[in-house]
């Protein structure tokens, strides 16, 4: 009976093909505007770390000496805090992070010396994060313990020096210290970037930055501060720092924590301890709101940031009106096509036809539209992803069709083509037929 | 032209007419509020920097310890100064449309109880103040000798000049001049206002007033470096840039210089705006695009009905209506459903601004766009009908003497 559906409805489509190309092109353009910013939205919010991201944990204790009305802590830790929480060794990984500019050159090419972001972070960084290494490995928590001089650099980095290369054991000159290279990873494309994401909220919704590249130095913590002293950036000090740049035991907040813990009784067991550790600081008088601990899971860091731009909500939301207009359009007109047949239909009935056969013959017309127009909206989809990619924005390079998209993308032309036709073809198999017949 | 029968016949075809309305109602709740976007981000990007951004470049440094800052200001200023065409160079740490160097929180008391906001502190060296070209409508300029040596990120004490924007929202109704804002135990005294002034990145902090800016002077100091303003002829500017930058591999050799910033303050304007400009273009695509599918969806059930009602036309056209009639009925059809559209379609844009307002906090919608979206949608309305309309006029009376 379908291909006999299938056979109608390729008839009735030929018989007007302005017509069907209309609602073709309607229902593929509607397709490609919503499927672009969908994918665009899936791969700005998605779980960087599927599996792993809710046994992340980012800490908060609230630095800020000063009382005052603030709700939420400040974004990151101040030095001692961060150490102190470190110093516990109560979560199942940790690591302390921080970026900053850094002059790097190498001996062994000739190129002028580059200023590039350095991460100093603890070796449990790479594991938690599960970092990828193309060459050699990451450093110990003994090299972390010892200040060595080692360092972890980026793919990126080791095809601009090194021509991707093995360069493990190569010296690196970053600002006055030289430093061996130990490891090379492997291409690594988080998105966002969420081990440095902070201050999403003050951004007024321009996050875009979240999605840039990763850092392309990594050096044992203590060794990046005994390295880059100076030249440290704050996120905010509640009074001023009495010596720029150097920022241990300064009045500002500057690191970050992230802690794994496996299993919830241990999640419990840690906000206990940031809680006592907050209780404890604040009778020595050094935290202000003892209260304002936090230790929100990597999503709900993200979530809390903000981290998806307001541009590209904003274009989803777009793109989905859209689709709702181009879907009343293609209701109209599948609509005004198949009571235009009323006299064929009533035919039809009268011969002994079902009214679920004529509703299932006219769904089935509506499915051919949405197919077609489905299959063309991928192109557009395509096509609309390539516009995306020469767009000038940080995220351009990710923005590519998976196939989970891929098949959401059918999926939402075929409700769509069903959507469409559902009332168009109720309507028609109400057809009363005996009227029809008695006006041919 | 008699309404009452198109009115009982649209109701012959209730859904079909008022999928139309609805397909109306969303495009110009979308057409109002896209359009606002528009102006919106449009506006944006014509804010008035104050500075005089067609003769001004920025080279920006880095990569160079603090005990070098004294040896390398001296060395950079006097090699670009060198660079003929140059009119001036002069330091000035944070750059409009560039990087934010001192974006801080200020106080408005001493005690540190009110807060006046979070400003970008503008720390220029000698000359800066002139070179930017900075339009004082109150009090004076930092004088010469108002440019002291510090040591610290920020003179802590010194006179600056802010913006009649920043001075309104700190001392509403008050005279600003002579008034103090505060930091910590550090004290800057207001003595002039200059009518336009943005901060390095408009738009991009949450609460923080795109003319939030405080031009506070200094002389040399560790941090008062790594950043230049180049003042040339706006023709000129750009050979005098790409000298400059090929300069600084001379001058200073061991230095990184930053590409991606050291450019003229058009270029630096044009890259900050880069994504309000795309997210202008999307939503003027959207815009033809929607008004494109609304017009062919129209053309579509106009040309359906035209067909269906060949017989009844012809009927009509036998018993002495006019080509005239027949295109005026389906013209009024048309403006009737339209109306109907708009009419619920206004209250969809008001609703759908005051979602973006709370998502995006943007201003309320001027009422101005309804009416103008409403003309756009009956224009675009009775253009598509027209073909359909005309093809209904041409029906001959004959037609109604056949059988179908």
């Amino acid at each position: 009976m379908f291909g006999y559906y299938l056979d109608l409805a390729l008839r009735s489509l030929k018989r007007n093909k302005v017509l069907t190309a209309l609602m073709v092109l309607a229902i593929a353009v509607g397709i490609g505007a919503s499927m672009t910013t969908l994918t665009v939205l899936h791969l700005l919010s998605g779980d960087p770390l599927p599996g792993r991201s809710q046994h992340l944990f980012y800490a908060q204790v609230d630095g800020n000496p000063n009382p005052g009305d603030f709700k939420e802590p400040l974004d990151m830790l101040d030095y001692q805090s961060a150490m102190d929480l470190w110093s516990t060794h109560k979560a199942d990984r940790q690591a302390i992070l921080n970026t900053s500019d850094i002059k790097l050159r190498s001996p062994e090419s000739k190129l002028p010396p580059l200023l590039l972001q350095m991460m100093s972070t603890h070796t449990d960084f790479f594991a938690m994060f599960d970092v990828p290494f193309q060459y050699g490995g990451p450093w110990t928590a003994q090299d972390d313990a010892s200040r060595s001089r080692v360092v972890v650099i980026s793919s990126d980095l080791n095809q601009k020096l090194f021509g991707g290369t093995n360069s493990v054991g190569k010296t690196l000159r970053l600002r006055d210290t030289d430093a061996r290279i130990i490891g090379v990873l492997a291409p690594w494309r988080p998105s966002p970037v969420f081990y440095t994401v902070a201050g999403g909220r003050f951004s007024a919704g321009q996050t875009s930055g979240f999605y840039g590249k990763t850092q392309d130095v990594f050096v044992p913590f203590l060794s990046g501060l005994d390295i880059n002293d100076g030249n440290f950036s704050q996120f905010t000090c509640w009074s001023s720092a009495p010596n720029p740049g150097h920022l241990i035991n300064s009045p500002c907040v500057w690191l970050i924590l992230w802690v794994q813990l496996n299993d919830s009784s241990k999640v419990a067991e840690y906000k206990r301890m940031l809680d006592g550790y907050a209780a404890a600081q604040h009778q020595l008088g050094r935290v202000a709101r003892p209260q304002n601990t936090r230790l929100r899971d990597l999503m709900s860091w993200l979530d809390f940031n903000g981290v998806v731009p307001s541009d590209v909500r904003l274009q989803t939301w777009l793109a989905f009106a859209f689709l709702a207009i181009c879907l009343f359009n293609t209701i109209g007109l599948l609509l005004a096509k198949f009571l235009r047949r009323a006299g064929e239909i009533g035919v039809r009935r009268a011969l002994g036809a079902t009214r679920g056969a004529i509703f299932a013959q006219c769904l089935v017309e509506a499915g051919v539209v949405g197919l077609v127009g489905g299959i063309l909206g991928l192109f557009f989809t395509l096509g609309g992803l390539a516009v995306v990619r020469s767009q000038p924005v940080e995220f351009a390079d990710l923005a590519h069709l998976d196939s989970s998209m891929f098949i959401i993308t059918f999926a939402l032309a075929l409700l769509t083509s069903l959507l469409a036709g559902l009332l168009p073809a109720i309507r028609a198999s109400r057809v009363a037929p005996g009227l029809q017949l008695k006006t041919l | 032209m008699h309404i009452k029968p198109i009115l009982s016949a649209l109701r012959k075809h209730r859904l079909a007419t008022l999928l139309i309305a609805l397909e109306i109602a969303l495009a110009c709740a979308v057409l109002c509020n896209a359009c606002f976007l528009i102006v919106h981000r449009i506006e944006m990007m014509q804010i008035d920097s104050g500075v005089e951004e067609a003769s001004l470049g920025t080279i920006q440094i880095d990569g160079y310890e603090d005990n070098q800052a004294t040896d390398l200001n001296a060395r950079i200023l006097t090699g670009l100064r060198s660079i003929p065409g140059v009119q001036s160079v002069t330091q000035l740490n944070s750059i409009p449309f560039g990087r934010r160097r001192g974006t801080m929180g200020v106080m408005r008391d001493v005690d540190g109880k009110t807060r006046a906001g979070v400003v970008e502190m503008y720390l220029g060296g000698p000359g800066s103040f002139d070179a930017l070209g900075l339009r004082l409508v109150a009090g004076r300029k930092p004088t010469v000798d108002e440019y002291q040596t510090f040591n610290d990120l920020l003179p802590h004490a010194a006179p600056v000049v802010t913006t009649r924007a920043f001075a309104e929202h700190v001392w509403p109704g008050e005279d600003p001049l002579g008034k103090f804002l505060y930091s910590g135990d550090w004290r800057y005294q207001v003595v002039g206002i200059v009518d336009h002034f943005t901060v390095p990145q408009p738009g991009g902090m949450t609460g923080v007033g795109s003319e939030w800016s405080v031009f506070v002077p200094g002389g040399s100091g560790r941090f008062l470096a790594g950043s230049y303003l180049i003042k040339a002829a706006p023709g000129d500017l750009e050979r005098v840039m790409r000298q400059a930058k090929d300069s600084i591999a001379t001058i200073a050799p061991d230095v990184v210089l930053d590409q991606d910033y050291s450019k003229s303050l058009g270029d630096l304007r044009h890259y900050y705006f880069r994504q309000d400009r795309t997210m202008a273009g999307i939503l003027i695509g959207v815009i033809f695009a929607l008004l494109l599918v609304t017009a062919l969806g129209i053309v579509g059930l106009a040309s359906f009905w035209v067909q269906q009602r060949r017989k009844q036309i012809g009927i009509r056209r036998a018993i002495g209506a006019t080509r005239g009639d027949i295109l005026h009925y389906f013209q009024t059809e048309n403006f009737l459903i339209v109306t109907g559209g708009i009419a619920l379609g206004m209250f969809m844009a008001y609703g759908l601004n005051l979602t973006l307002m709370h998502l995006y906090e943007l201003p309320r919608l001027p009422l101005f766009y309804l009416p103008l979206g409403a003309a756009v949608l009956w224009g675009l309305g009775q253009l598509a009908v027209l073909g359909p309309a005309m093809r209904a006029a041409a029906v001959p009376p004959v037609v109604a003497t056949r059988s179908v």
